[in-house]
């Protein structure tokens, strides 16, 4: 027994001696994202489309062996606070990223960034974090939450429409996205709803919105809200009088698939479309539906984005990441192929790049989206000016 | 607001009625009977769209779907019965609470398992697709009305049950007398999970036929799962006659609520101002009504079987 315990002993001491030199040449990444309960698709796909930069890279990012580290938040900002606080008191990772919610980056960027720790944001984009309080160890490499509702403003304004109805839910993000969607819009706004947040019966709001009479209908309402809201407004017969406009959150390949055809004939603004004619994206897509037999959303490109973006500036710094003013620089060149094309960051570290539009069409099987315009070019947002680095 | 409209809005708050109609008729007849607390009501209209969904998927026939769902909720719901919560019946509510509440996460991730966490696709049947002018001006989804339908069947054939056969006698008194009823030689235990197993196909009746207008995803029936407590709060804990008017009550003021309130608001404040008071509000509308009632009648609107 003795010796039993000698032996445990000596294998733990090796194990904690052999630990700090493993992580000085190795790279560590936290992942927090949402992988259950409601909205775990959206985590699914950044984490599909990181580990498939990562598994094509040989499981080196820069050149430089990646320890990831990917752990589930299940939508809940406690859990996400405790995560993040784990890995970087005690796992002390390099970078942390994959949030996809507003409320849960809200509530662990600030915390990680001012740990010194670099967060690359492959989704969630709050205005809150892009003006007044940019910082310099926080990238987004998405969107600033309101550049797809911007870009349907625009684009429903040129398409000649001039009485628009809203809808997103009450909670700050609708507001942020009726708000961006107006900044834009030119014409009359018919009404403005906020629903609940989670609503899963919209026949009020349906038979209000017939009798109000608008040209079109811009609606901001993610997961499985825009499935149910897209379902009964084509069963009320309405989606080829009254046109459906919305950004991609509404319409990612996920909701589509259930959805079905009731979402035909609808278009939605995306920074991204699997169709979208790079050579860069074509790999992707084609990687991504051989690996995981599914198409890209956004979400996936985006957390595909992401670990390249790392890559890039791992590589560029040969896999100094703790010398932090250099690895900051490299990753702000964003020295990367985008699979969504040109791509850059702004002065508040957001992106500055192209804003599509979709339509909703039948392919053979099942729906998908399909590419019919750029509504905008090299777009940043509407608060970097705010933003002092 | 038109004539036209609020008849549509009444038309969508007694469709919205009678589907919480589906799910509190179980509900109630659980916690009337058998003094249980079932949070994992909800899991069980999540197992009866799920299956719909994927049976009418393989078989091309909604109404085979729909007896599927039935089917499986029905089973489910018993085996949870014989496994768990048997075991609670004599325990206090907190620790119902406690022990449900375990069963919906393990049938919220059990259905991740099996069908993965993407929402699944239920089209609307061919038959029921399109739309009715019931209301001259209000082209009305078909679908809807065949809720409506559904869900007043559902009330009439409970009712019989209850009123006119030997089982509903059988659950009147084992809700009175349960002592008594054991003492006349009737097996409780096998009663209770008849009623469970009934309740459990009336909750996955409402999943089934929610999957062409729903979402079909993971955590589908905790949203439900709230407003039939209010239901069952308002008709009377125990009462199925309750849980039909406290259901198109709920449905009715929650609809009226949200269709009609934004409009009031905007003759008193600024638009904008308005329309976030306005959907505040109406999120509270059915809390105050529940509140209103349990004021008058701290019992709920009906009283289950003389009271007990």
């Amino acid at each position: 027994m003795k010796h039993f315990q000698a032996l445990a002993a000596a294998a733990t001491l090796s194990c904690v001696m052999a630990a700090p030199l493993h992580a000085a040449d190795a790279v560590k990444i936290g992942m927090i994202t949402t992988l259950s309960g409601g909205g775990a698709s959206l985590g699914v796909d950044i984490r599909d489309g990181f580990t498939l930069a990562l598994k094509q890279k040989g499981g080196k990012l820069g050149g430089v062996t990646t320890e990831l580290n990917i752990v589930d938040d299940a939508r809940k900002v406690e859990n996400a606070k405790q995560i993040a606080t784990r890995m970087i008191k005690q796992d002390d990772v390099d970078v942390v990223t994959g949030i996809v919610w507003s409320n849960l980056a809200m509530a662990v960027v600030p915390s990680v960034t001012r740990a010194g720790k670099i967060y690359i944001s492959p989704n969630a984009g709050p205005s809150a974090l892009a003006g007044k309080n940019c910082n310099a160890n926080y990238f987004n490499v998405a969107w600033q939450n309101d550049n797809l509702h911007e870009a349907m403003g625009q684009y429903v304004t040129d398409k000649g429409f001039k009485n628009v109805y809203l809808m997103a839910p009450n909670y700050p993000a609708g507001k942020d996205a009726l708000a961006g969607f107006k900044r834009y819009f030119k014409g009359n706004v018919a009404a403005e709803v906020y629903t609940k947040l989670g609503q899963v019966d919209y026949a009020a709001e349906i038979a209000n919105l017939r009798a109000a009479k608008p040209d079109a209908v811009f609606f901001f309402l993610p997961g499985g809200m825009g499935i149910n809201f897209v379902k009964q407004y084509a069963q009320a017969g309405l989606t080829k009088d009254v046109p459906l406009f919305g950004p991609a959150f509404s319409f990612d390949e996920g909701i589509l698939k259930a959805v079905g055809a009731a979402a035909v004939g609808t278009f939605n603004t995306s920074q991204y479309s699997h169709d979208l004619d790079n050579a860069a994206n074509k790999a992707f897509a084609s990687a991504f539906v051989a690996a995981y037999g599914r198409k890209p959303s956004l979400y996936a490109s985006q957390g595909y984005d992401a670990a390249m973006l790392l890559d890039s500036a791992i590589a560029k710094v040969h896999g100094n990441v703790k010398n932090a003013d250099a690895f900051r620089a490299a990753l702000k060149a964003a020295d990367f192929t985008s699979v969504r094309g040109a791509f850059k960051f702004g002065p508040n570290q957001h992106p500055v790049q192209d804003i599509y539009v979709r339509e909703v069409v039948k392919d053979g099987a099942g729906v998908t989206n399909k590419l019919v315009g750029k509504v905008f070019a090299n777009h940043g947002d509407a608060y970097a000016a705010d933003c002092k680095m | 607001m038109t004539l036209v409209l609020f008849l549509e809005q009444t038309l969508n708050g007694l469709q919205q009625g009678v589907m919480l109609f589906l799910m509190a008729a179980g509900l109630t007849l659980v916690f009337g009977i058998m003094h249980l607390i079932n949070l994992a009501h909800g899991s069980l209209y999540m197992v009866g769209a799920y299956v719909t969904a994927t049976v009418t998927l393989a078989s091309g026939n909604f109404a085979v779907g729909v007896l599927a769902g039935m089917a499986a909720a029905g089973v489910a719901g018993m085996v949870v019965e014989l496994l768990a919560l048997r075991r609670l019946y004599t325990r206090d509510h907190l620790d119902q609470v406690l022990a449900t509440f375990g069963v919906i996460l393990t049938f919220n991730e059990l259905t991740k398992i099996i069908w993965g966490p993407q929402a699944l696709f239920l089209s609307t049947p061919a038959w029921l697709s399109g739309t009715v002018e019931i209301i001259p001006g209000a082209p009305y989804p078909a679908y809807r009305l065949f809720i409506i339908v559904v869900g007043l069947l559902v009330g009439a054939v409970l009712r019989h049950l209850i009123i006119n056969t030997r089982l509903g006698m059988l659950i009147r008194a084992g809700a009175t007398h349960r002592e008594m009823v054991g003492a006349m030689g009737v097996n409780i235990d096998r009663l209770f999970t008849i009623v469970f197993g009934v309740g459990a196909m009336l909750a996955g009746l409402a999943g089934a036929i929610s999957g062409p207008m729903l979402a079909t995803e993971v955590g589908m029936g905790e949203k439900i799962l709230i407003l039939t407590f209010v239901v069952i709060i308002i008709g009377g804990i125990g009462s199925v006659r309750g849980a039909l008017v406290g259901a198109i009550l709920v449905g009715v003021v929650d609809t009226y609520g949200r269709a009609f309130l934004p409009t009031i608001m905007r003759s008193f404040f600024e638009p904008s101002v308005a329309d976030s008071v306005g959907a505040s509000m109406s999120s509270m509308t059915i809390y105050v009504l529940m509140a209103m009632v349990l004021i008058w009648r701290p019992r709920g609107l009906f009283q289950a079987y003389g009271g007990t």
